[in-house]
């Protein structure tokens, strides 16, 4: 255990990445799936304020860069479950293997 | 080691923990909850890296709204204590392959490459340099990144209301 630093919040955020990548590989669920996705997007940004934190401190690219993903993540979200729920109206069901029409 | 590693290290595995749970719970609820402890950890991340404003819009993007909106879809969608099924071994088998050769293969170009850190701790971002830099048209400034995620999170409203609208069934 050393103190804590780049290499650390690196390796944080591939374990979160990861662990993000194997639910949405073996989630059915939709919702689920957006769940992982959020992960994903979180461990990005972890990624990004580090570098920004340790590899060029007097910058702020980082920061904004995180700022922005967290907005688009929030308009994903609300498209997606937007679309879950009107998929659920339709079919009654949010497994993924029953959505496999576009139109109907 | 000190007071400062520990809170990080706790941290970090306070979000690791909810993450795996997070992927793996057989309920639909108690996944979203441990989204949310998830998230909250990287928030305190955040807190321990001095980085307030990303952690306050972290708690009050994610924690405020996203989990609470997945947290609704899910009442509005699950029949209450139905239990997610189990995957497959197979699928399980190939997936924790993918990730980890995934987690391996950063892990190994990560640790190859040796980042120039500067030893410079970084000052505090204030509120008030952020609010500049998010306006300001010129060099190293964000307006137009700015005005976009505005428009499309406009876009993404107006995408929802339609999408979710209710037909009614003798109109289609």
């Amino acid at each position: 255990m050393t103190e804590p630093g780049l290499y650390h919040i690196l390796t944080l955020s591939a374990l979160l990445f990861c662990t993000g990548m194997y639910g949405f590989f073996t989630r059915r669920n939709l919702i689920t799936l957006l769940m992982s996705v959020e992960l994903m997007l979180n461990s990005v940004n972890l990624n990004l304020v580090a570098f920004d934190r340790y590899v060029w401190p007097e910058k702020t690219e980082g920061l904004f860069f995180s700022l922005f993903i967290i907005a688009v993540a929030a308009a994903e979200a609300a498209l997606a479950i937007a679309i879950i729920i009107h998929l659920y109206r339709t079919h009654k069901s949010i497994d993924v293997q029953e959505a496999e029409e576009l139109k109907y | 080691m000190s007071g400062s590693d520990l809170v990080f290290y706790i941290l970090a595995l306070m979000t690791l923990c909810f993450g795996v749970l997070t992927v793996t719970s057989r309920q639909i609820f108690r996944a979203a909850v441990y989204l949310l402890f998830c998230l909250l950890g990287v928030a305190g991340i955040y807190f321990w890296l001095n980085y307030q404003f990303l952690a306050a819009v972290q708690i009050v993007v994610y924690a405020g709204g996203i989990v609470v909106l997945i947290l609704f879809s899910i009442f509005l969608t699950q029949q209450s204590g139905e239990k997610l099924p189990v995957p497959a071994v197979s699928r399980k088998f190939f997936s924790a392959l993918a990730a980890f050769c995934a987690l391996a293969l950063v892990l190994v170009s990560v640790f190859r490459f040796s980042f120039a850190e500067s030893g410079k701790r970084s000052a505090l971002v204030s509120m008030s340099q952020i609010g500049e830099k998010m306006l300001s048209p010129g060099e190293g400034g964000y307006a137009l990144p700015f005005e976009v995620i505005s428009v499309l999170l406009l876009a993404a409203l107006i995408g929802c209301i339609v999408i979710a609208i209710k037909t009614k069934p003798d109109a289609r």
